[in-house]
């Protein structure tokens, strides 16, 4: 009997210790992300998760000789998912902004990208001139730095429209029901196949990453406040990465001009 | 103006319930009755005459009725709304027709979606209650000498909306509450509303706390307003004291 209490005991000790190593141990990282956001974050056809915020996150996770399990999450959702601890990180392309950094603890920005007005193929818009803009239907995805750049600088001109997704923005300007739409201009581009000649969108205007209160700093990734050492832990694995190479090659897998910050 | 004064008081250092954000949930709220009102009165008014050609005993007639209630029950609103908002677009040309200036906008495919739906239950519940008929009444009215026209019209429509008046009260409140996905296709009902300040402030709580007490005063509306109807027109059921 005596012997039973002190196995028991020691089975206990043994528990509550590893208990509380697990607490403070990062060997297996969850990052929130919402997809598809190409060429930052999407799917393969076969269902492999890839982009290049995916590649940069394993590799910050090998570096830091963790394993990063990616979780599924719609944007309007991805803070509050990471403050009910549904995840530990954001690695989603969220820019840097002073309304986030009020309930989220940020990375140093590890990229920075440009948003641009896009519309269908033929049509003729000038956007410098915001007269002709009055009464265009204009889509975004609900909360993006997009939402607030088009509602605070369009909002008494434009019908806006939110969505969830990025997608369903793009199907309803296909389905001309959206006179323009504007988006982060990579993953535009990408969606739109801007390149190929028979493309049924276009670009109609200049890359715009101004002004910096609606812009933000760039991108990084989200903690929640009280992480400031597994913020500390990304800050060296990124800073790592950009000086051995590593940020670099990835990089050039998916862009053909510099986003590195 | 002291009103708007102790407006403004209550509202002083409320980050997020702003005029501005106040604005939306009004808007929203417009929205969300416009839209329950007229697919429920439109509904209303479709479901009279399908209800009969429901209950008639020609089957060409009360089956394609059937099949029509079938397919509306028997699928969710949300599937029906998604068809025909993005659905419609993948026919070619569709942009050229007359229907387009409606289904353009977001507010047309909803009320389609909606009114459609609620026809099919307001059908369901209208046969129910023709169906209810007391063969009394019936045979009194045939000895009377009243044609099919006059029997329908006099005796079982009227007895038939009372039967089913406390039915029809649910389903009012069901179509109210299922309006609450019309943001999915960008409407900015209340639950639109609630989901901008969500996202903008990102407080799940204040944001869609204050918006169930809004579509909870509107429950308690139609509750009364059934109750009224039912101690008016029911007022022969209730026991004699």
């Amino acid at each position: 009997m005596r012997h039973m209490t002190l196995l028991l005991a020691a089975t206990l000790t043994a528990g509550l210790a590893a208990g509380s190593a697990q607490a403070r141990d990062y060997s297996e990282i969850r990052l929130g992300i919402d997809l598809p956001y190409e060429p930052f974050m999407y799917r393969q056809p076969d269902g492999e998760l890839t982009g290049f915020e995916i590649e940069l996150g394993e590799a910050v996770c090998d570096y830091l000789e963790a394993t990063c399990v990616w979780v599924e999450q719609d944007w309007d959702g991805i803070i509050p998912g990471l403050l009910a601890r549904n995840y530990d990180g954001i690695m989603s392309s969220m820019a840097i902004t002073e309304e986030r950094a009020q309930r989220v603890l940020f990375s140093e920005p590890y990229y920075t990208t440009p948003s641009a007005w896009f519309s269908l193929q033929g049509r003729e818009v000038d956007i410098s001139d915001r007269d002709s803009l009055e009464g265009l239907v204009v889509g975004v995805q609900r909360a993006t730095l997009q939402d607030n750049y088009v509602s605070e600088l369009y909002g008494d001109l434009v019908e806006i429209r939110r969505y969830t997704s990025g997608d369903d923005v793009l199907n309803d300007l296909r389905a001309e029901r959206l006179d323009l739409t504007f988006l982060d201009a990579p993953v535009a581009e990408s969606r739109m196949d801007l390149e190929a000649e028979d493309s049924r969108f276009q670009r109609v205007s200049d890359f715009i990453n101004q002004p910096e209160h609606i812009f933000g700093q760039g991108v990084g990734v989200a903690f929640r406040p009280r992480d400031r050492d597994l913020a500390e832990r990304f800050n060296e694995a990124l800073a790592a990465l950009k000086e051995d190479g590593t940020y670099d090659a990835i990089m050039e897998r998916y862009f053909n001009y510099d986003i590195k910050l | 103006m002291e009103i708007l004064a102790w407006f403004h008081e209550l509202l002083d250092g409320n980050l997020i319930f702003t005029p501005q954000t106040l604005g939306y949930y009004w808007d929203g709220l417009v929205v969300t009755v416009q839209l329950v009102f007229v697919s429920l009165l439109i509904g209303l008014v479709l479901a009279v005459p399908l209800a009969i050609g429901r209950s008639s005993g020609r089957r060409w007639i009360s089956l394609p009725i059937y099949a029509y209630t079938y397919v509306f029950r028997g699928t969710p609103l949300l599937i029906q709304l998604y068809i025909i908002y993005y659905g419609v677009v993948f026919f070619d040309g569709i942009q050229e027709t007359f229907l387009w200036p409606l289904l353009r906008e977001a507010f047309y495919p909803a009320l389609i979606a909606f009114t459609l739906n609620t026809a099919a239950y307001t059908t369901e519940i209208f046969r129910g209650a023709i169906k209810a008929t007391p063969k009394g009444e019936i045979e009194a009215a045939r000895a009377y000498g009243m044609s099919q026209a006059l029997m329908m019209r006099r005796i079982i429509l009227p007895s038939a909306f009372r039967r089913a008046l406390p039915a029809y009260g649910n389903e009012v409140i069901f179509m109210l509450h299922a309006s609450a996905i019309a943001s999915v296709v960008t409407l900015m009902d209340l639950t639109g509303a609630a989901r901008f300040v969500y996202a903008r402030f990102y407080a799940p709580f204040e944001a869609f706390i204050f918006v169930a007490v809004i579509y909870l005063c509107l429950t308690f509306t139609i509750l009364f307003f059934f109750r009224y109807l039912e101690k008016r027109l029911l007022a022969h059921l209730r026991p004699q004291s």
